[in-house]
C-alpha cells in the first residue's frame, strides 16, 4: 500500500441518540481521510464525540448516516452495514484496539497475553510478531512476568503489543494514557510514535493529553460532534 | 504457545476459592451418582450371588408365611414349621429336577453366647446331596462328615472364629448337652454359611426328636426347565409352599426399589444443585469479564471462539468435578456401603457397591454432559456481548 494512499475515507458521518424527545448528535455529518501511515490525535472537551468517532471508524459502531469505505472497501453506505460476521472479519484483519484499561488477562504472562489473538486468529508468519514486538516494546526481560507484577506504562505496553500481534494497518488507540502518569504517558506517547516511524503504522489517537497529541501528524478537533477547522 | 483451553483454564485460576468449591459441588453429585450406579449394580449382583449360593433355585418348605421362608433362605434361622420326608421321594422322580437335598434347621439357646446369650443354629443336611448342590464351598480344615448319621459338624468360618474351633476339638450343644466331633471348618464365603454349623441331617433329627421331618428341601432344577411351570405342579403337593428364589429376589427388590426410588431423588436434586452452582459460577464469571470480554472481541474473537472460552471453562470444571468425585466414590465406597445398608430394609452379603472402569465412565460423561447443558446459557450470554457495549460501559 503506498504511503499517500487513503486508510479511511469518512464521508458525512453522522451519529445520533434521541434521548427522551430531544435528538443528540454525537457524531455530525463528519467528513475526513485519514491516509495510510498516518498518526492522527483527535482531541476535544468530554462528550464532544470522540470516542464515537473512533469507534464509527474502528467499525465498533455503525453510523446513523454517511458512508465510510477502508482501504477501498465499503464498510457503510448510507445505511447500508455489513453483518457483524463480516464487520469482525475486518476488525481482526485490519485493526488493532488499545484503551484506558488493559484489560490483561492476570493469570497468563506477558508473552501470553500478547499472544492471545492467536487463540481467536492468526494471520501468516504472525507468530514471528511477539519475539519483535517484545523487542520493539522494551518487555522482552518481562516477558514471564504476570500482569500484576508490571507497571502500568508496562501493562500497557503489552496491550499495545496484543493489539499488533496479528500485524494490523490501522491502531485505534482510546485515551490509552487515562490510567497513567505524566512519565508512563510520555513513555506510550513515544512507543506511539515509534510504532508509527519504524513500523509505518496508521495510528488513531483519542486523547485529553495535548503533549501526546502533539505527537501526531495532524490533530482532529471536535466540537459537539463537528470538526473545528 | 497459547490455546484456547490453557486461556480458559487460567480463567479458572483467577477465582480459586470459587473456582474449588464450583469443583467440590459437582463432585459431591459425581460420588453421589457413581455410588447410586455402582450400587445398582452390585446390590443386583450381590442378590443374585447370594441366591446362586444356596445352590438350589426353588425351596420347598411346610406352609407359612412366604416372607419368613425368603428370610429363612436368604438369613438363616429357625424353621417354624416342619414336613415330612416323603416329600422327597414325590419330588425328586419330577422331569425337571435335577437334585435334591432335604435340610432341618434347629436352634438352640445357648447362654454362654455373647454378653447375655444367644441362639446357635444348626443346620441338618444330607452329607451325600448337599455337598454336591454346594460345590463352591471349600475347606479351610479337614472335610464333610464321614457317615450319614455320624456325630460330627462342620462349621462355617465365623461360626469357627466365634466358638474358637478347630479339626478335631468338640462342640457342645446346650440344653442337649451332646458333644460333637469337628470334622471340618470352611473357608469364608461371604454368604450365611460362614455363620452355619452342619450336621447330618439325620444326626439333627435324632438330637432333636425330629423323625422323619425337615423344615425345606433344596431343589436344583435343570437349566433348560420352565420353573414357572415346574412351581406350579409343587404347588399340588399337600401342607408345602413353594419359594423360588425368583419370587424371593422380586419381593427381595420390590422393597428396595422403594430405597432406590429415594436414592436417585437425592441424586437427581443434588445434580440439579450441582448444575445451578455451575451456571452461577460461569454466570457471575462471564459478568465479572463483561468488558474483557468485549475487548476479545474487538481483537478478533467470533462470537462462537467466546462460546468455545467459557463452555471450555465449565467442561474442564465439571471433568475436574466428576474426576474427584469418582475418586471420592471408589475412595468412600466401604462409608457409602454403610450408610446404605442402614437405610435399606434388606442387604445381601458381598460387596453393595460395585464400581468399575465402565461406571466410572458412566458418571464422568454423565456429569461432562451435564456440565455442557449448565454451560449452554452462560455461554450463549457471553457469545452476544457487543465489543461496544463493553467499550461504553469502560467509558462510563
Amino acid at each position: 500500500m503506498d504511503k499517500e494512499s487513503v486508510a479511511i475515507k469518512a464521508r458525512n458521518l453522522t451519529k445520533k441518540y434521541l434521548r427522551g424527545s430531544e435528538e443528540i448528535y454525537a457524531v455530525n455529518h463528519v467528513s475526513l481521510d485519514i491516509r495510510t501511515g498516518e498518526f492522527v490525535s483527535v482531541v476535544g472537551p468530554s462528550g464532544s464525540g470522540k470516542t464515537t468517532l473512533i469507534n464509527i471508524l474502528g467499525c465498533l459502531d455503525n453510523p446513523t448516516s454517511g458512508r465510510l469505505s477502508i482501504d477501498g472497501q465499503d464498510i457503510f453506505d448510507e445505511g447500508k452495514t455489513l453483518s457483524e460476521r463480516q464487520l469482525t472479519r475486518i476488525r481482526r484483519n485490519l485493526f488493532g484496539y488499545i484503551f484506558q484499561k488493559f484489560y490483561l488477562i492476570p493469570t497468563l504472562n506477558v508473552a501470553e497475553n500478547i499472544m492471545l489473538p492467536f487463540t481467536f486468529y492468526r494471520k501468516d508468519g504472525a507468530g514471528e510478531n511477539v519475539a519483535r514486538l517484545l523487542h520493539l516494546l522494551g518487555m522482552e526481560k518481562r516477558k514471564n512476568h504476570l500482569p500484576g507484577q508490571l507497571s502500568g506504562g508496562e501493562m500497557q505496553r503489552v496491550a499495545i503489543a496484543r493489539a499488533l500481534v496479528n500485524s494490523p494497518r490501522i491502531l485505534l488507540a482510546d485515551e490509552p494514557t487515562g490510567n497513567l502518569d505524566t512519565v508512563r504517558s510520555d513513555e506510550i506517547g513515544r512507543v506511539l510514535s515509534k510504532l508509527n516511524q519504524e513500523e509505518g503504522l496508521t495510528i488513531i489517537l483519542v486523547t485529553h493529553n495535548p503533549k501526546l497529541a502533539q505527537a501526531a501528524h495532524r490533530i482532529i478537533e471536535l466540537h459537539d460532534g463537528h470538526v473545528k477547522i | 504457545m497459547i490455546t484456547i483451553y490453557k486461556v480458559s483454564f487460567k480463567n479458572l485460576l483467577r477465582k480459586r476459592t470459587r473456582t474449588l468449591l464450583t469443583i467440590f459441588g459437582i463432585a459431591l453429585s459425581a460420588w453421589v451418582l457413581a455410588s447410586l450406579l455402582g450400587f445398582n449394580k452390585g446390590y443386583e449382583a450381590s442378590l443374585n450371588k447370594d441366591i446362586d449360593n444356596m445352590g438350589f433355585q426353588v425351596l420347598l418348605t411346610a406352609k407359612g408365611c412366604p416372607y419368613e421362608a425368603a428370610t429363612l433362605m436368604l438369613k438363616g434361622g429357625t424353621g417354624l414349621r416342619y414336613m415330612s420326608e416323603d416329600v422327597i421321594r414325590q419330588v425328586v422322580n419330577e422331569p425337571e429336577v435335577d437334585k435334591v437335598t432335604p435340610m432341618l434347621m434347629q436352634a438352640v439357646f445357648d447362654p454362654n453366647k455373647g454378653e447375655s446369650g444367644g441362639f446357635s443354629a444348626y443346620l441338618g443336611v444330607d452329607p451325600v446331596t448337599f455337598p454336591r448342590m454346594k460345590s463352591f464351598l471349600e475347606f479351610k480344615q479337614g472335610g464333610w462328615f464321614t457317615r450319614p448319621d455320624t456325630m460330627e459338624v462342620v462349621m462355617g468360618y465365623e461360626a469357627a472364629e466365634l466358638e474358637q474351633r478347630e479339626v478335631g476339638d468338640l462342640l457342645l450343644i446346650p440344653e442337649k448337652e451332646i458333644e460333637l466331633k469337628v470334622v471340618g471348618v470352611l473357608k469364608r464365603t461371604g454368604t450365611q454359611d460362614d455363620g452355619t454349623i452342619f450336621m447330618p441331617v439325620k444326626t439333627v433329627q435324632n438330637i432333636f426328636n425330629k423323625p422323619g421331618e425337615l423344615t425345606g428341601l433344596g431343589i436344583k432344577v435343570h437349566k433348560e426347565a420352565d420353573i414357572a411351570a415346574f412351581e406350579e405342579k409343587l404347588y399340588g403337593l399337600p401342607d408345602v409352599q413353594v419359594v423360588s428364589l425368583a419370587q424371593v429376589k422380586q419381593t427381595i427388590m420390590s422393597l428396595v426399589t422403594t430405597a432406590k426410588i429415594m436414592v436417585f431423588s437425592i441424586a437427581i436434586i443434588a445434580i440439579l444443585i450441582a448444575m445451578v452452582g455451575v451456571i452461577n459460577t460461569i454466570l457471575m464469571s462471564v459478568f465479572e469479564r463483561f468488558q474483557e470480554i468485549g475487548i476479545l472481541k474487538s481483537i478478533g474473537a467470533m462470537p462462537w471462539d467466546i462460546f468455545k472460552l467459557i463452555w471450555i471453562e465449565t467442561f474442564i470444571l465439571c471433568f475436574l468435578g466428576g474426576i474427584v468425585g469418582t475418586g471420592m466414590a471408589y475412595g468412600l465406597s466401604k462409608l457409602t456401603e454403610i450408610l446404605i445398608r442402614n437405610l435399606l430394609p434388606y442387604a445381601p452379603t458381598g460387596s453393595l457397591i460395585q464400581l468399575d472402569a465402565s461406571l466410572a465412565g458412566v458418571t464422568l460423561i454423565a456429569v461432562i454432559l451435564i456440565g455442557f447443558v449448565s454451560g449452554i446459557y452462560p455461554a450463549w450470554k457471553a457469545a452476544r456481548i457487543r465489543p461496544l457495549e463493553s467499550i461504553r460501559s469502560e467509558v462510563n
